[in-house]
């Protein structure tokens, strides 16, 4: 009972990360958002698997998010106005957050029927997460909130697939999956952004 | 010694040797040397059977145990790794003449060992994670450090990120399907599923937009690389998941929905050549109209759908490899691929010309080239199933033979006093010359082919015995 009781806690604190993620437009609430629901989708994923997985999941995502953390740290910050009408305005992005909740709300008891057993709270977990991935992925061309995007909706797909397929091989290699595309990110975010040794030289002579 | 560990971990390990400790000098001479001995030692050393060496004993056994599952290669797989692993190797040669990063070498010896350990995975189905991997692994090649990531990347990665759950879940409710083959509900779920993951995979219509914006704007030989590597396991993968379940085999809805996604991606791909100003996006165009043809292939029924399929798939390696160099030759030079700068190339680069335009004759069916007999298979058997998917794929495949003729009609446009000069490095042109005869030798005596496509058949238990 306490143990489903905090598995819903977790589902709540992943509606607010969501809320977060495509509300705030700053970069360390988005990272910031993201280190939350991986704590969320840690505990969600040791309610079918063992807690050495869960907390695989966890240290992974961590990693990840410092990762990025650094490197959008080393480059230069820019300025931009949070718009007041749009796909990028505050207002939107809570009708959209609304919106996932809502569907989240009446999906969730069907698959339950269609996959009995995994629980409502983890479908609640999955379904939410891989929805904000979704729609944060069709509102944003950034590099970063594209990887954040997609290490979302991932997160969301473990937590569903944690419960079906108890594999170490495919635990392992969905974190190795998890940790490449935040490096990618990594990599994409400073392509590009620091001088080449050759624009060094350049400068001096 | 076992056959994963020469053909998935030794090219790993010599990828990231040769990636921190070797100079890129030799990187390429290393690479493809090992690439050509382990295609070699596919071919001479069967897998799980004893040889005897003189007095000596030797047996690769077939599997390796990680984290609880297993890493298979059973003898029928001898052949397949000896293609990949020999078209591999031409890549990496073509290196040292194409003048890309000097981590393509390293980094494409680790894509492809991953790429083929997703043949080799037990159950299968995790291969989507090893084709994940794998595409993430390109993006080096594709982004150099100096330049900023554009649009095409950006789609690529999210797409291949995008197949990886939906190929894996559906995965997950075909054992489902197998178990109550007559619940109708699940079955269209779960191939609705695999469809969307293979669509995302294989770049289908509408998904494949990525392609021409890469080709547009990274080094065209990691493009083509990409454009070879991928779709080529990405098939062996879907034709596993026919092998395995026999629903999909015999479903005649998903035999229409492939051949229609098959065609439709030859008549769009063609028709969108034939109208290009950018000889990197004509590249883009064939590339997926050829896609849509290997799709199609692979929706026959026939018997004959393995033979088809890797009849197209082998060819595909040289052409695109060919191609690629042959633009990275030019590319130093014009920058951009437009049309307008590329005009009159012929006479300053008469080399790579020629090749780019075989490469892209061959990829249109054009006879005495590579492409010409899997085109003529594919028509025989498509000609005796629909006349409707016959006659969109010649319209397709005109679109591409309308875009060489335009490419070719750019490159002689040179001015009239202009004279003629070599500006290809030896290495070039010699890595061209093979290329262009390799793709002649494949047209006009397709034959060659017949060890490795003739047993071939025997990786699938079910479809085309």
């Amino acid at each position: 009972m306490l143990i489903d009781a905090f598995s819903w806690l977790m589902v709540i604190l992943i509606l607010i990360s969501s809320g977060a993620m495509l509300i705030g437009k700053d970069w360390r609430i988005q990272l910031g958002a993201l280190a939350m629901q991986y704590l969320a989708a840690f505990w969600l994923i040791t309610r079918h698997q063992p807690f050495v997985v869960g907390s695989a999941k966890l240290v992974t995502g961590w990693m990840i998010v410092a990762a990025l953390g650094m490197t959008r740290l080393s480059l230069p910050e820019t300025d931009e106005d949070q718009p007041t009408f749009g796909p990028e305005s505050r207002w939107f992005s809570m009708v959209l957050l609304g919106i996932i909740a809502l569907i989240t709300a009446g999906a969730t008891p069907r698959i339950e029927a269609v996959i009995p057993g995994l629980g409502l709270s983890v479908i609640a977990g999955g379904l939410l997460l891989i929805s904000t991935g979704l729609i944060h992925l069709g509102l944003t061309s950034e590099i970063l909130r594209v990887i954040i995007s997609l290490l979302t909706l991932i997160a969301g797909f473990e937590i569903i697939y944690a419960a079906v397929e108890n594999s170490i091989l495919v635990a392992g290699l969905l974190a190795l999956t998890n940790l490449g595309l935040g490096l990618v990110g990594s990599y994409l975010l400073l392509a590009g952004s620091t001088p080449t040794v050759t624009d060094l030289e350049e400068d001096m002579e | 010694m076992s056959a994963p560990a020469i053909w998935i971990f030794v090219p790993f390990l010599v990828g990231g040797i040769i990636l921190f400790f070797i100079h890129e000098r030799f990187s390429a001479a290393i690479g493809g040397t090992i690439a050509v001995l382990l295609s070699l030692s596919a071919l001479i050393f069967p897998i799980d059977t004893a040889l005897l060496v003189g007095t000596v004993s030797l047996k690769i056994s077939a599997s390796v145990q990680i984290l609880g599952r297993s890493f298979i290669f059973s003898t029928a797989d001898g052949p397949l790794l000896a293609v990949i692993y020999g078209v591999a190797a031409l890549w990496f040669f073509g290196t040292q003449a194409s003048g890309t990063a000097n981590r393509f070498v390293a980094i494409g010896l680790m894509i492809v060992s991953l790429l083929t350990a997703s043949i080799a995975v037990e159950p299968f189905l995790f291969a989507a994670l090893l084709l994940e991997m794998a595409a993430m692994l390109v993006i080096p090649l594709l982004v150099p450090p100096y330049q900023k990531p554009k649009r095409g990347v950006i789609r690529f990665i999210i797409y291949q990120t995008l197949a990886m759950p939906f190929i894996l879940f559906s995965g997950w409710m075909l054992a489902g399907v197998e178990a109550s083959p007559g619940n109708i509900g699940l079955t269209t779920q779960a191939g609705t599923m695999l469809g969307l993951g293979f669509a995302f995979l294989l770049a289908i219509f509408p998904l494949y937009n990525w392609i021409p914006l890469l080709t547009e704007e990274a080094s065209p030989y990691a493009t083509g690389f990409l454009l070879w590597a991928l779709p080529m396991f990405t098939v062996i993968f879907a034709l596993d998941f026919f092998d395995r379940y026999a629903w999909l085999r015999t479903s005649p809805q998903l035999s229409s929905a492939v051949q229609f996604a098959g065609v439709f991606m030859v008549a769009s791909g063609g028709m969108l050549a034939a109208t290009q100003r950018h000889i990197g996006r004509m590249m883009g165009y064939t590339a997926i109209a050829e896609t849509g043809l290997i799709i199609l292939a692979m929706g026959i029924k026939s018997a004959e759908v393995v033979h088809v399929t890797f009849l197209l798939l082998i060819p595909r390696g040289l052409e695109l490899a060919v191609w690629a160099l042959g633009l990275s030759i030019i590319k130093r030079e014009a920058f951009n691929l437009q049309f307008s700068d590329v005009q009159g190339f012929v006479r300053k680069y008469p080399i790579a010309v020629i090749a780019i335009l075989a490469a892209h004759l061959s990829m249109t069916g054009f006879p005495l080239l590579a492409g010409f007999p899997s085109r003529l298979a594919l028509s025989q058997e498509l000609a005796s199933q629909s006349l409707f998917i016959s006659f969109w794929t010649y319209a397709g495949l005109l679109g591409l033979l309308i875009g060489a003729l335009r490419t070719m009609a750019v490159f002689v446009m040179a001015e009239e006093n202009s004279g003629w000069v070599v500006n290809e490095t030896w290495i070039q042109a010699g890595m061209l010359g093979l290329g262009v005869i390799g793709l002649f030798i494949l047209g006009v005596a397709p034959q060659v082919l017949q060890p490795f496509i003739s047993r071939l058949p025997a990786l699938f238990e079910h479809i085309g015995q």
